[in-house]
Protein backbone atom coordinates (compact mmCIF):
# COMPACT_ATOMS: atom_id res chain seq x y z
CA UNK A 1 0.00 0.00 0.00
CA UNK A 2 2.72 2.44 1.09
CA UNK A 3 4.73 1.46 -1.99
CA UNK A 4 1.85 2.26 -4.37
CA UNK A 5 1.25 5.62 -2.66
CA UNK A 6 4.97 6.41 -3.03
CA UNK A 7 4.91 5.35 -6.68
CA UNK A 8 1.84 7.49 -7.39
CA UNK A 9 3.51 10.42 -5.64
CA UNK A 10 6.65 10.04 -7.76
CA UNK A 11 4.56 9.97 -10.93
CA UNK A 12 2.89 13.25 -10.00
CA UNK A 13 5.99 15.16 -8.91
CA UNK A 14 7.65 17.30 -11.56
CA UNK A 15 11.39 16.54 -11.49
CA UNK A 16 13.86 19.44 -11.69
CA UNK A 17 15.59 20.09 -14.99
CA UNK A 18 18.85 21.93 -15.57
CA UNK A 19 19.44 23.47 -18.98
CA UNK A 20 22.68 22.57 -20.79
CA UNK A 21 23.25 26.31 -21.06
CA UNK A 22 22.57 27.09 -17.39
CA UNK A 23 25.90 28.94 -17.25
CA UNK A 24 24.56 31.58 -19.66
CA UNK A 25 21.60 32.42 -17.41
CA UNK A 26 23.52 34.75 -15.09
CA UNK A 27 26.68 36.83 -15.30
CA UNK A 28 28.04 35.24 -12.13
CA UNK A 29 27.55 31.72 -13.56
CA UNK A 30 29.46 32.76 -16.70
CA UNK A 31 32.30 34.21 -14.60
CA UNK A 32 32.43 30.90 -12.71
CA UNK A 33 32.64 28.86 -15.91
CA UNK A 34 35.36 31.15 -17.29
CA UNK A 35 37.29 30.69 -14.05
CA UNK A 36 37.03 26.92 -14.42
CA UNK A 37 38.10 27.22 -18.07
CA UNK A 38 41.13 29.29 -17.04
CA UNK A 39 42.66 26.09 -15.58
CA UNK A 40 43.28 24.92 -19.16
CA UNK A 41 45.41 28.00 -19.79
CA UNK A 42 47.22 27.58 -16.47
CA UNK A 43 48.05 24.04 -17.65
CA UNK A 44 49.25 25.38 -21.00
CA UNK A 45 51.65 27.82 -19.31
CA UNK A 46 53.09 24.99 -17.23
CA UNK A 47 53.72 22.99 -20.42
CA UNK A 48 55.15 26.11 -22.13
CA UNK A 49 57.52 26.72 -19.22
CA UNK A 50 58.73 23.10 -19.30
CA UNK A 51 59.32 23.41 -23.06
CA UNK A 52 61.34 26.59 -22.44
CA UNK A 53 63.44 24.88 -19.78
CA UNK A 54 64.10 21.94 -22.13
CA UNK A 55 65.12 24.34 -24.94
CA UNK A 56 67.53 26.17 -22.61
CA UNK A 57 69.09 22.86 -21.48
CA UNK A 58 69.54 21.71 -25.10
CA UNK A 59 71.67 24.73 -25.97
CA UNK A 60 71.66 28.07 -27.76
CA UNK A 61 70.35 26.83 -31.15
CA UNK A 62 67.44 25.06 -29.52
CA UNK A 63 66.66 28.15 -27.42
CA UNK A 64 66.71 30.42 -30.50
CA UNK A 65 64.41 28.01 -32.35
CA UNK A 66 62.02 28.01 -29.38
CA UNK A 67 62.01 31.83 -29.30
CA UNK A 68 61.31 31.99 -33.05
CA UNK A 69 58.45 29.47 -32.65
CA UNK A 70 57.09 31.53 -29.71
CA UNK A 71 57.05 34.65 -31.94
CA UNK A 72 54.78 33.03 -34.54
CA UNK A 73 51.29 34.53 -34.64
CA UNK A 74 49.30 31.51 -33.35
CA UNK A 75 51.59 30.95 -30.34
CA UNK A 76 51.73 34.68 -29.63
CA UNK A 77 47.91 34.91 -29.70
CA UNK A 78 47.58 31.79 -27.57
CA UNK A 79 50.00 33.22 -25.00
CA UNK A 80 48.23 36.60 -24.90
CA UNK A 81 44.86 34.87 -24.30
CA UNK A 82 46.51 32.55 -21.74
CA UNK A 83 48.04 35.50 -19.91
CA UNK A 84 44.65 37.26 -19.69
CA UNK A 85 43.03 34.07 -18.37
CA UNK A 86 45.88 33.66 -15.88
CA UNK A 87 45.39 37.18 -14.52
CA UNK A 88 41.63 36.49 -14.31
CA UNK A 89 42.34 33.18 -12.53
CA UNK A 90 44.70 34.82 -10.04
CA UNK A 91 42.43 37.78 -9.26
CA UNK A 92 39.32 35.63 -8.74
CA UNK A 93 41.36 33.16 -6.66
CA UNK A 94 42.71 35.96 -4.45
CA UNK A 95 39.25 37.48 -4.11
CA UNK A 96 38.07 34.17 -2.68
CA UNK A 97 40.93 33.90 -0.17
CA UNK A 98 39.41 36.08 2.61
CA UNK A 99 36.28 33.90 2.56
CA UNK A 100 38.29 30.72 3.05
CA UNK A 101 40.89 31.97 5.52
CA UNK A 102 40.00 32.98 9.04
CA UNK A 103 43.22 34.23 10.61
CA UNK A 104 43.26 35.25 14.24
CA UNK A 105 45.83 37.46 15.95
CA UNK A 106 45.12 36.99 19.63
CA UNK A 107 41.38 37.45 20.11
CA UNK A 108 40.95 39.55 16.96
CA UNK A 109 40.20 38.36 13.45
CA UNK A 110 42.47 39.71 10.73
CA UNK A 111 40.25 41.71 8.34
CA UNK A 112 39.63 40.21 4.90
CA UNK A 113 41.13 43.29 3.22
CA UNK A 114 44.48 42.60 4.94
CA UNK A 115 44.44 38.94 3.87
CA UNK A 116 43.73 40.09 0.31
CA UNK A 117 46.51 42.69 0.49
CA UNK A 118 48.90 39.97 1.74
CA UNK A 119 48.13 37.83 -1.29
CA UNK A 120 48.72 40.70 -3.71
CA UNK A 121 51.94 41.62 -1.87
CA UNK A 122 53.13 38.02 -2.25
CA UNK A 123 52.22 38.09 -5.94
CA UNK A 124 54.11 41.37 -6.44
CA UNK A 125 57.17 40.00 -4.59
CA UNK A 126 57.21 36.80 -6.68
CA UNK A 127 56.82 38.83 -9.90
CA UNK A 128 59.64 41.18 -8.84
CA UNK A 129 61.88 38.17 -8.19
CA UNK A 130 61.14 36.72 -11.64
CA UNK A 131 61.76 40.10 -13.32
CA UNK A 132 65.06 40.43 -11.45
CA UNK A 133 66.09 36.91 -12.52
CA UNK A 134 65.21 37.54 -16.16
CA UNK A 135 66.33 41.15 -16.59
CA UNK A 136 68.59 42.12 -13.74
CA UNK A 137 70.67 39.10 -12.89
CA UNK B 1 5.09 53.82 -8.89
CA UNK B 2 2.27 51.74 -10.46
CA UNK B 3 -0.86 51.14 -8.36
CA UNK B 4 -1.30 47.72 -9.94
CA UNK B 5 1.16 45.10 -11.13
CA UNK B 6 0.97 41.85 -13.04
CA UNK B 7 1.98 38.70 -11.21
CA UNK B 8 2.93 35.77 -13.44
CA UNK B 9 2.70 32.70 -11.24
CA UNK B 10 3.95 29.23 -12.14
CA UNK B 11 1.22 26.65 -11.86
CA UNK B 12 1.54 22.89 -11.82
CA UNK B 13 -1.62 20.88 -11.26
CA UNK B 14 -0.51 17.24 -11.53
CA UNK B 15 -4.06 15.95 -11.90
CA UNK B 16 -4.57 18.19 -14.95
CA UNK B 17 -1.22 18.79 -16.62
CA UNK B 18 2.19 17.19 -17.11
CA UNK B 19 4.24 20.41 -17.20
CA UNK B 20 4.28 23.75 -15.41
CA UNK B 21 2.41 26.69 -16.96
CA UNK B 22 1.96 30.35 -15.98
CA UNK B 23 -1.19 32.14 -14.84
CA UNK B 24 -1.23 35.92 -14.84
CA UNK B 25 -2.97 37.99 -12.16
CA UNK B 26 -3.45 41.74 -12.10
CA UNK B 27 -3.10 42.75 -8.44
CA UNK B 28 -2.86 45.97 -6.37
CA UNK B 29 0.68 47.20 -5.64
CA UNK B 30 0.76 49.32 -2.47
CA UNK B 31 4.33 50.31 -1.64
CA UNK B 32 4.38 48.17 1.51
CA UNK B 33 3.27 44.96 -0.22
CA UNK B 34 5.76 42.15 -0.59
CA UNK B 35 5.46 39.35 -3.14
CA UNK B 36 3.91 37.12 -0.46
CA UNK B 37 1.15 39.72 0.08
CA UNK B 38 0.48 39.57 -3.66
CA UNK B 39 0.24 35.78 -3.58
CA UNK B 40 -2.07 35.89 -0.56
CA UNK B 41 -4.24 38.42 -2.38
CA UNK B 42 -4.52 36.02 -5.32
CA UNK B 43 -5.28 33.10 -3.01
CA UNK B 44 -7.90 35.00 -0.96
CA UNK B 45 -9.64 37.03 -3.67
CA UNK B 46 -8.88 35.64 -7.12
CA UNK B 47 -7.93 31.98 -7.21
CA UNK B 48 -8.21 29.82 -4.11
CA UNK B 49 -6.55 26.87 -5.83
CA UNK B 50 -3.10 28.49 -5.82
CA UNK B 51 -0.76 26.52 -3.55
CA UNK B 52 2.33 27.92 -1.79
CA UNK B 53 4.06 27.73 1.58
CA UNK B 54 4.37 30.56 4.07
CA UNK B 55 4.24 31.11 7.79
CA UNK B 56 5.90 33.90 9.77
CA UNK B 57 5.93 36.78 7.24
CA UNK B 58 9.06 38.19 8.88
CA UNK B 59 12.05 36.36 7.40
CA UNK B 60 12.44 33.93 10.27
CA UNK B 61 10.70 30.67 9.35
CA UNK B 62 12.25 30.20 5.91
CA UNK B 63 9.04 28.78 4.40
CA UNK B 64 8.27 31.25 1.63
CA UNK B 65 11.39 30.90 -0.55
CA UNK B 66 10.57 31.12 -4.28
CA UNK B 67 12.15 32.27 -7.51
CA UNK B 68 11.22 35.91 -8.14
CA UNK B 69 12.16 37.03 -11.63
CA UNK B 70 14.67 34.17 -11.73
CA UNK B 71 16.33 34.93 -8.37
CA UNK B 72 15.83 32.87 -5.19
CA UNK B 73 14.11 35.16 -2.66
CA UNK B 74 12.16 35.07 0.57
CA UNK B 75 8.87 36.40 -0.76
CA UNK B 76 8.04 37.94 2.62
CA UNK B 77 11.02 40.28 2.25
CA UNK B 78 10.77 41.08 -1.45
CA UNK B 79 8.79 44.22 -2.25
CA UNK B 80 6.56 44.24 -5.31
CA UNK B 81 7.30 47.92 -5.87
CA UNK B 82 10.97 47.06 -6.50
CA UNK B 83 9.83 45.22 -9.64
CA UNK B 84 7.70 48.02 -11.11
CA UNK B 85 6.24 48.31 -13.69
CA UNK B 86 6.29 44.50 -13.76
CA UNK B 87 5.40 41.84 -14.59
CA UNK B 88 6.77 39.86 -11.66
CA UNK B 89 7.42 36.22 -12.40
CA UNK B 90 7.08 33.87 -9.42
CA UNK B 91 8.25 30.27 -9.70
CA UNK B 92 8.99 27.45 -7.26
CA UNK B 93 12.56 27.13 -5.97
CA UNK B 94 14.82 25.80 -8.68
CA UNK B 95 16.59 22.42 -8.39
CA UNK B 96 13.80 20.79 -6.38
CA UNK B 97 10.97 18.49 -7.54
CA UNK B 98 7.68 20.39 -7.75
CA UNK B 99 4.72 18.93 -5.89
CA UNK B 100 2.15 21.58 -6.86
CA UNK B 101 2.27 25.18 -8.07
CA UNK B 102 4.94 26.87 -5.90
CA UNK B 103 5.44 23.99 -3.48
CA UNK B 104 8.63 21.96 -3.80
CA UNK B 105 9.57 18.62 -2.28
CA UNK B 106 12.13 19.46 0.42
CA UNK B 107 12.66 15.83 1.50
CA UNK B 108 16.14 15.60 0.02
CA UNK B 109 17.30 18.67 1.95
CA UNK B 110 15.76 17.40 5.17
CA UNK B 111 17.52 14.02 4.83
CA UNK B 112 20.86 15.76 4.26
CA UNK B 113 20.26 18.11 7.16
CA UNK B 114 19.70 15.23 9.58
CA UNK B 115 22.73 13.35 8.19
CA UNK B 116 25.18 16.07 9.28
CA UNK B 117 23.83 15.91 12.87
CA UNK B 118 22.92 19.55 13.42
CA UNK B 119 22.95 19.34 17.18
CA UNK B 120 25.59 19.36 19.90
CA UNK B 121 27.16 15.90 20.13
CA UNK B 122 28.90 14.97 23.38
CA UNK B 123 30.96 11.82 23.84
CA UNK B 124 29.90 11.72 27.47
CA UNK B 125 27.21 14.02 28.81
CA UNK B 126 28.15 15.55 32.13
CA UNK B 127 25.52 15.29 34.87
CA UNK B 128 23.07 18.17 35.25
CA UNK B 129 24.42 18.81 38.74
CA UNK B 130 27.69 20.03 37.18
CA UNK B 131 25.86 22.86 35.47
CA UNK B 132 25.80 24.15 31.92
CA UNK B 133 28.56 24.06 29.32
CA UNK B 134 30.10 27.50 29.52
CA UNK B 135 31.27 29.44 26.51
CA UNK B 136 33.12 32.73 26.09
CA UNK B 137 31.87 35.50 23.74
CA UNK B 138 34.87 34.79 21.48
CA UNK B 139 33.93 31.11 21.25
CA UNK B 140 30.35 32.10 20.42
CA UNK B 141 31.61 34.48 17.75
CA UNK B 142 33.42 31.61 16.00
CA UNK B 143 30.17 29.96 14.89
CA UNK B 144 27.41 32.53 15.43
CA UNK B 145 27.25 33.58 11.77
CA UNK B 146 26.57 30.00 10.66
CA UNK B 147 23.87 29.56 13.31
CA UNK B 148 21.72 32.20 11.61
CA UNK B 149 20.63 29.72 8.87
CA UNK B 150 16.83 29.41 8.68
CA UNK B 151 16.80 26.41 6.29
CA UNK B 152 15.05 28.42 3.58
CA UNK B 153 16.90 26.48 0.83
CA UNK B 154 17.51 29.59 -1.30
CA UNK B 155 21.18 28.54 -1.43
CA UNK B 156 20.22 25.18 -2.94
CA UNK B 157 18.12 26.92 -5.58
CA UNK B 158 21.08 29.17 -6.47
CA UNK B 159 23.66 26.36 -6.54
CA UNK B 160 24.23 24.90 -10.02
CA UNK B 161 26.33 22.12 -8.52
CA UNK B 162 23.31 20.87 -6.57
CA UNK B 163 21.19 21.20 -9.70
CA UNK B 164 23.62 19.09 -11.71
CA UNK B 165 24.48 16.62 -8.95
CA UNK B 166 21.63 16.09 -6.45
CA UNK B 167 23.92 13.88 -4.35
CA UNK B 168 25.88 16.99 -3.30
CA UNK B 169 25.14 17.66 0.37
CA UNK B 170 24.71 21.33 -0.43
CA UNK B 171 25.51 24.73 1.05
CA UNK B 172 23.17 25.04 4.04
CA UNK B 173 23.84 21.54 5.39
CA UNK B 174 27.61 22.07 5.19
CA UNK B 175 27.36 25.53 6.79
CA UNK B 176 25.32 24.01 9.62
CA UNK B 177 27.86 21.22 10.03
CA UNK B 178 30.49 23.93 10.39
CA UNK B 179 28.28 25.74 12.88
CA UNK B 180 28.46 22.70 15.20
CA UNK B 181 32.05 21.75 14.37
CA UNK B 182 33.18 25.23 15.45
CA UNK B 183 31.12 25.16 18.66
CA UNK B 184 33.42 24.73 21.66
CA UNK B 185 30.78 22.56 23.41
CA UNK B 186 30.56 20.06 20.56
CA UNK B 187 32.53 16.81 20.21
CA UNK B 188 30.90 15.43 17.06
CA UNK B 189 33.19 16.81 14.36
CA UNK B 190 34.74 13.39 13.60
CA UNK B 191 31.28 11.95 12.86
CA UNK B 192 30.33 14.89 10.62
CA UNK B 193 33.68 15.01 8.89
CA UNK B 194 33.27 11.48 7.53
CA UNK B 195 30.29 12.74 5.55
CA UNK B 196 31.75 16.13 4.70
CA UNK B 197 35.00 14.67 3.39
CA UNK B 198 33.27 12.51 0.79
CA UNK B 199 33.10 13.63 -2.82
CA UNK B 200 29.48 14.69 -2.34
CA UNK B 201 30.57 16.76 0.67
CA UNK B 202 32.83 19.78 0.59
CA UNK B 203 34.82 18.59 -2.44
CA UNK B 204 31.70 18.64 -4.59
CA UNK B 205 31.60 22.43 -4.23
CA UNK B 206 33.35 24.27 -7.05
CA UNK B 207 32.86 27.65 -5.40
CA UNK B 208 30.36 29.34 -7.65
CA UNK B 209 29.60 31.56 -4.66
CA UNK B 210 25.92 32.18 -5.47
CA UNK B 211 24.78 30.54 -2.21
CA UNK B 212 26.38 33.34 -0.22
CA UNK B 213 24.96 36.04 -2.49
CA UNK B 214 21.35 34.87 -2.13
CA UNK B 215 21.45 34.03 1.60
CA UNK B 216 18.95 36.34 3.35
CA UNK B 217 20.71 35.84 6.69
CA UNK B 218 24.30 36.48 5.55
CA UNK B 219 25.40 33.02 6.64
CA UNK B 220 28.06 32.77 3.91
CA UNK B 221 27.79 29.03 3.16
CA UNK B 222 30.43 29.34 0.40
CA UNK B 223 32.87 30.71 2.98
CA UNK B 224 32.02 27.88 5.38
CA UNK B 225 32.75 25.29 2.69
CA UNK B 226 36.05 26.86 1.57
CA UNK B 227 37.07 27.26 5.20
CA UNK B 228 36.38 23.61 5.83
CA UNK B 229 38.29 22.59 2.69
CA UNK B 230 41.32 24.43 4.07
CA UNK B 231 40.92 22.71 7.45
CA UNK B 232 40.56 19.28 5.79
CA UNK B 233 43.64 19.87 3.61
CA UNK B 234 45.75 20.95 6.61
CA UNK B 235 44.55 17.92 8.60
CA UNK B 236 45.47 15.59 5.70
CA UNK B 237 48.97 17.07 5.48
CA UNK B 238 49.33 16.81 9.28
CA UNK B 239 48.19 13.16 9.21
CA UNK B 240 50.74 12.41 6.47
CA UNK B 241 53.71 13.94 8.27
CA UNK B 242 52.54 13.15 11.80
CA UNK B 243 50.62 9.85 11.53
CA UNK B 244 50.56 9.51 15.31
CA UNK B 245 49.25 12.99 15.86
CA UNK B 246 52.69 14.41 16.59
CA UNK B 247 53.04 12.32 19.77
Amino acid sequence: MAQSVQSEYQQRVLPPRVSTFWWLEKGSYLVFILRELSCVFVGWFVVYLLMLVRAVIQGDASYQAFMAWSATTPILLLNIVSFLFLVFHAVTFFDAAPQAMVVKLGPNKVPGSLILAGHYAGWAAASALVIWLVVGA
Amino acid sequence: MPDRIKLQVARYRPEQESAATFDEYDIPCPKDWVVLDGLNHVKDRMDGTLAFRWSCRMGVCGSCGMMVNGEPKLTCGTFLSDYGPGPVKVEPLRNFPIIRDLIVDMGDFMRKLVAIKPWIVRKVEKPLSEGEYLQTPDELEDFKQYSMCINCMLCYAACPVYGLDPHFIGPAAIALAQRYNLDSRDEGSDERNKLLSEHEGIWGCTFVGECTKVCPKHVDPAGAIQRYKLTAAVETVKAFFMPRGGA
